[in-house]
């Protein structure tokens, strides 16, 4: 029997990794790892409380955030792959595009 | 089975003729201007005529007519409603009547002057205006009416607005007018506050409800006192007198009919009017009776000095307002009606012959060059005459009967006394002095002025002789109503005989109080006195300006000082300059404009935008470009949102 | 496992050596999975997650030829607000977990629900997301293509 807190603990935990990770790192497809991260994190507190809950509902949630990870992985590599053309760095602070 | 007369179209006629005249008159041709103008006068003459016919069989005197609603609010509420009583018929008769002879003559005067149209226009609204005063059934469509008249007269003293003297004079007209209007207005309001009702039936049986008593006679005065605070203004009291002079800057037919007949004359028809609240408090009927013996007598000292024939006569109006204010201040308010309708006669007619002299000599105003005119006027010169003896008050012309009236009231009333009469008298010779001097000087003699002058007045009396020429007679249109109003000055004192007049208009404004002295033998020993103070007046006048010509220039050399002080109006101009106007301006300038408006409205808006532009500064640092500057912000603003959940949970 | 894999991740200075960690800590969270009674969810953690996004980003990494990445200033208001900002609400949300953190147990390994049963809720209840994540993945898929695709280039004559 382990306590629920001790799951969302860990979940908290990854996402704050994943936060931490996105301010702190200058590579985009690191930052990018960092989503996936926080992402992670997500899942595991969902799982953790369908199993509290026993409702099959959290897993069905997990998955579609899965899906909704893929496909956005997906685009957003294919951001930096054209980025990548144009500038010729994966330099975040370089990518400054942005600014108004 | 009351009738219906339609009172409402008796103004109203005008107000068309006016509309007509403005909007269209600039393309048309001046015969149609005139044709417009004259049926608007015209037609509301006749309705007054009508009216009177009709007067003696109506059921219910007075005769109200209700036209519209106009101002329901809670207990109050405010109707057009028109009113008519043998007050309101007399003063509707005379400013039809006189209204419609003036605009006879300014056919003739105004012919050759580029706003024919526009003068016309204003004559008509301000026609609309009187009139709506006189019938009005409340007074605050007779405050309407007050108003529209001081626009009118404002319009019609500028007429010529590119001359900077008229369009001054115009502004001074209004605003001194505003002031006594503002002492109307609160008069209004504590009638509203007290009675409920601003209706003349519904205020005056409320006054009679109060009873007597302190508090009764305390908000009587006020409200009298008010009141002739707004008179002053409108009909030249002291101390708000000091426009009328100015106002003859208009043209000459406007002096005649708002400054002469009609307009200024609203005053005393309000105070006639409201002569149940008047009766209730003597402390108000006190201050009427002084300021106006005190007016009459200022004004006459004044008229000796001047030398502008239309400035002598505006002094004149002035000092015989002030005779009127007397009758009514001592209770006498028919003889103060009386002595309206007489004045209206020979006023306007000295008025308007003054002006038939003054486009006879090319504009001309000042009498130094004037002289010997009888000869080339005759006419103009008959009909003066008539008017001069007629205010000089010279029996049996009309000018006689009311003075007389009003000296003996002055003298015999419970709320008269001896020291007013005096007063009157004095006024009285000084009347009949300065207008023979007028006279004279103007008639009789050698012709003193230059028949090719063109006047600097010049597009300034219609008639712009370029050239010149000697001093010639008027055209009839200008000189039968001349002849017209010279008929009334003889018999419209008649009406006054035996009281017929007085007792005419009893209903409407009270009898004459009872003398509280003896009349018959010391009534006749008083008029043979007012009478030698006007045959003294004319002799003094002949002595001075017939026989021995140098006289005057002499004495007034010795006098000196006082002369001076009197031919400039007593300083009374610069006096309100300094003491009222220029600390206004100052004020204006350093507290209201560059305090208040520049440092408070200003500074806040213009602060708000400097603000917004500072602010938005600083925030535009945040949009870097920087993605992870912008994550920053993203982690902090979740972290203050989790914090308030969790302290929100926590409560 | 989890914490060491993400702890990694944040203290590597090669991208692909960060994308390494994450794979282990995707592995360890579907051990966790399995452990909570979710095999299908780890299953698909596993061939998803692990399987597929991490191989793109590992190809991602490859093509682009990502080198170490040099230590360098970063901008100021990511470390003054940010990891502020990100350290105080996560300890906000632990105390708060901590605190209140009681008597909710978790069973392990319970096993409370067949791949059927989650089948069965996404083709009744949860069909309508369903269909409109498909949908999603399909514009991803299209827009990653239109997105990678090198322009052509006109003139030069160069293959592809």
């Amino acid at each position: 029997m382990i306590p629920l807190s001790y799951y969302l603990l860990l979940s908290g935990f990854l996402f704050a990794c994943g936060v931490a990770g996105f301010l702190i790192k200058r590579n985009i497809i690191t930052i990018f790892m960092s989503i996936e991260l926080m992402l992670n994190g997500v899942n595991l507190s969902f799982v953790a409380f369908a199993a509290r809950w026993h409702a099959l509902s959290g897993h069905v949630f997990v998955f579609f955030v899965m899906l909704v990870a893929a496909a956005e992985a997906a685009v957003g590599l294919a951001i930096i792959i054209a980025v990548y053309r144009t500038r010729e760095t994966l330099d975040v602070d370089r990518m400054n595009l942005l600014k108004l | 089975m009351t009738p219906y007369l339609h009172l409402w179209l008796i103004p109203i006629l005008p107000l068309a003729g006016a509309a007509i005249n403005g909007l269209f008159g600039k393309k048309a041709s001046r015969a149609g201007v005139s044709t417009v103008a004259l049926l608007g006068s015209g037609s509301a003459f006749l309705m007054g005529l009508r009216a009177a016919a009709v007067f003696p069989s109506l059921p219910v005197i007075p005769h109200q007519e209700f036209l519209a609603h106009w101002l329901r609010s809670g207990m109050f509420s405010v109707d057009f409603s028109f009113y008519l009583d043998q007050l309101s018929l007399v003063m509707l008769l005379v400013v039809t009547g006189v209204g419609f002879l003036i605009h006879v003559y300014s056919i003739g005067y105004m012919w050759d002057d580029p706003g024919y149209y526009r003068f016309f226009s204003y004559l008509n609204l301000f026609l609309f205006f009187m009139l709506t005063l006189v019938l009005a059934g409340n007074y605050l469509l007779m405050f309407v009416g007050w108003e529209g008249v001081g626009l009118a007269s404002y319009l019609l003293i500028g007429f010529w607005f590119t001359k900077d003297s008229a369009a001054s004079a115009g502004k001074k007209a209004f605003i001194v007018n505003r002031i006594g209007d503002f002492g109307f207005l609160i008069g209004l309001f504590l009638m509203i506050q007290h009675f409920k009702s601003l209706d003349f039936d519904h205020v005056f049986d409320s006054v009679v409800h109060l009873g007597p008593g302190a508090t009764t006679e305390a908000l009587l005065a006020a409200i009298g006192i008010l009141l002739m605070v707004g008179a002053c203004g409108k009909s030249a009291q002291i101390p708000l007198y000091v426009w009328l002079p100015d106002a003859m800057e208009g043209p000459t037919p406007v002096s005649a009919l708002i400054h002469a007949a009609t307009m200024v004359t609203a005053g005393v028809y309000m105070v006639a009017r409201s002569h149940v609240i008047f009766e209730g408090a003597p402390l108000a009927l006190a201050v009427v009776a002084i300021v106006g013996t005190l007016t009459a007598i200022f004004a006459a000292t004044i008229g000796i000095t001047q030398t502008d024939i239309k400035k002598v006569l505006a002094y004149s109006t002035v000092s015989q307002l002030g005779y009127m204010f007397i009758a009514c201040g001592v209770g006498a308010f028919s003889a103060g009606i009386f002595h309206l309708m007489t004045h209206a006669f020979f006023k306007g007619l000295l008025f308007l012959a003054a002006g038939s002299v003054i486009h006879g000599v090319s504009g001309e105003q000042d009498m130094r060059k004037m002289g010997g005119l009888r000869k080339y006027m005759p006419w103009t010169f008959w009909t003066m005459t008539i008017a001069t003896f007629a205010i000089a008050g010279f029996p049996p012309l009309a000018g006689f009967f009311s003075k007389d009236e009003i000296l003996w009231m002055a003298y015999s009333s419970p709320h008269g006394s001896w020291v007013f009469w005096l007063v009157g008298v004095v006024t009285a010779f000084i009347t009949s002095f300065y207008m023979f001097r007028l006279w004279f000087m103007t008639f009789f003699g050698e012709y003193r002025g230059t028949s090719h002058h063109t006047n600097d007045h010049g597009h300034g009396h219609g008639h712009d002789d370029g050239h010149g020429h000697a001093p010639h007679e008027s055209p009839m249109v200008m000189l039968a109503p001349l002849m017209i109003l010279a008929v009334l000055s003889i018999v419209g004192g008649w009406v006054g005989i035996g009281g017929r007049f007085e007792h005419f208009l009893a209903p409407a404004v009270g009898v004459l109080p009872e003398p509280a002295v003896e009349g018959g033998n010391l009534e006749s020993y008083l008029m043979y006195v007012s009478v030698a103070a006007a045959v003294g007046g004319l002799g003094l006048a002949w002595l001075l300006y017939y026989r021995s010509k140098d006289l005057p220039a002499r004495i007034a050399a010795s006098l000196g000082g006082l002369y001076r002080m009197v031919f400039n109006k007593y300083y009374v101009d610069e006096i309100y300059d300094a003491v009222l106007v220029r600390p206004l301006i100052v004020f204006s300038r350093a507290v209201l404009w560059q305090g208040a408006d520049r440092g408070v409205i200003d500074a806040a808006v213009n602060g708000s935008g400097t603000t917004t532009r500072e602010v938005s500064n600083g925030l535009r640092q945040m949009q870097s470009g920087n993605l992870r500057s912008y994550a920053g912000w993203i982690a902090a603003g979740s972290a203050v949102v989790i914090a308030y959940m969790v302290w929100a949970g926590v409560r | 496992m989890c914490v060491a894999g993400a702890v990694n991740l944040l203290l590597q200075r090669h991208p692909i050596n960060s994308a390494l960690s994450l794979i282990v800590v995707m592995a360890a969270l579907a051990g966790e999975y399995l452990l909570l009674g979710a095999e299908f969810v780890a299953a698909v953690q596993v061939i998803v997650y692990a399987g597929a996004i991490m191989v793109l980003f590992v190809f991602v990494i490859m093509l682009l030829n990502a080198g170490v990445e040099e230590r360098s200033a970063g901008s100021r208001v990511s470390w003054l607000l940010g990891i502020p900002g990100m350290l105080t609400g996560s300890l906000l949300v632990a105390w708060v977990l901590l605190r209140h953190a009681g008597t909710e147990t978790v069973k392990i390994g319970e096993q409370f629900g067949p791949p059927r049963a989650i089948g069965q809720l996404l083709f009744h209840e949860f069909l309508l997301p369903f269909e409109v994540t498909s949908i999603l993945i399909l514009i991803a898929v299209l827009g990653a293509v239109a997105l990678a695709t090198k322009p052509e280039k006109p003139v030069e004559g160069g293959s592809r």
